[in-house]
């Protein structure tokens, strides 16, 4: 079971917005002892996250949370956007594929910097990518 | 601040990055690198990363922009002082920095720089043989 130990929400609208997030996920990671490499990998993962949120759907927001489960305790993250959604999710989780010319590595690239990686998403609705990374994942 | 100020070295460029970059710092100094490569005829870039703590996809292809587009003028550049913990996730997400070569110091960066340059001046047929550092 996942108990959280403690939130915050933050919402991204501008570009201005990636770097103070990136420095609160940062608080949250150091104030349960998470080392350096699986902080950065979480803070990379985190701001391609925030990216793809505010070039595909002009920005959301995003739930900070402190978790623990048995002795491991994590940092989860939530982004919730109104976009248009993905209409193939397989095809956006794809090593290289993007809609926008880009390298297409964001999605595929956080899902390999994370311990858990769930991805929801409904056309017209928006969509919801939540991550997590364990202090010993 | 809304620029990064570029020095000036003899033949090269020198940067040094003291902050986490908001967006449009770094797209302005990828700009102002490439006019500055352009106006000076500069024949290497050096680019000191050690206080970037992160680098996601989009830092690294304005560090890869700036490669590519220096080399098409004729100009080398050089990543030094990647932090581990940010060489490490950088594998992982799966992003190359294709078109710079790294270093992990200045020192070491400029070394690598001379190296490039003479060996691109005096002996541009055997770059292949030679191209072996690493
Ligand atoms: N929040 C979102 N809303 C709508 N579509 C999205 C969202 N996030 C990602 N996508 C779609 O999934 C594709 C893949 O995303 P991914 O982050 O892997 O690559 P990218 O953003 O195109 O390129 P990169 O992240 O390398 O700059 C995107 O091109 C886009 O079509
Ligand atoms: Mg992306």
């Amino acid at each position: 079971m996942k108990i959280v130990l403690n939130k915050d929400t933050m919402k991204i609208e501008k570009e201005q917005d990636v770097v103070p997030f990136r420095n609160r996920v940062k608080e949250y990671a150091v104030k349960i002892n998470m080392g350096l490499v699986n902080q950065t990998k979480l803070i990379t993962a985190a701001s391609e996250l925030v990216r793809n949120m505010l070039k595909y759907a002009n920005g959301g927001i995003v739930l900070i949370e402190a978790i623990s489960q048995g002795r491991d305790n994590g940092i989860r993250l939530t982004f919730q956007d109104k976009g248009p959604g993905i209409s193939d999710i397989s095809l956006a989780m794809k090593d290289g594929y993007s809609s926008g010319k880009s390298l297409g590595v964001g999605l595929p690239g956080s899902k390999r910097l994370v311990n858990e990686f769930d991805i929801k998403s409904t056309i017209g609705e928006g969509t919801t990518v939540s991550i997590i990374k364990w202090k010993n994942g | 601040m809304d620029r990064i100020p570029i020095l000036r070295m003899g033949k090269f460029l020198l940067v040094t990055i003291q902050i986490d970059l908001y967006d449009r710092l770094a797209t302005n100094l990828e700009a102002d690198l490439i006019q500055m490569v352009n106006k000076t005829e500069a024949k290497g870039v050096l680019i000191d990363i050690s206080a970037l703590s992160i680098v996601d996809s989009f830092m690294g292809r304005i560090l890869g922009n700036i490669g590519s587009m220096s080399k098409i003028m004729d100009a080398e550049t050089v990543v030094v002082g990647m932090q581990p913990a940010v060489a490490i996730t950088l594998i992982e997400l799966g992003l190359e920095l294709k078109g710079v070569h790294t270093a992990l110091n200045v020192e070491k960066g400029m070394d690598l720089l001379k190296e490039k340059i003479t060996m691109y001046d005096e002996e541009p047929e055997e770059l292949e043989d030679e191209d072996s550092v690493e």
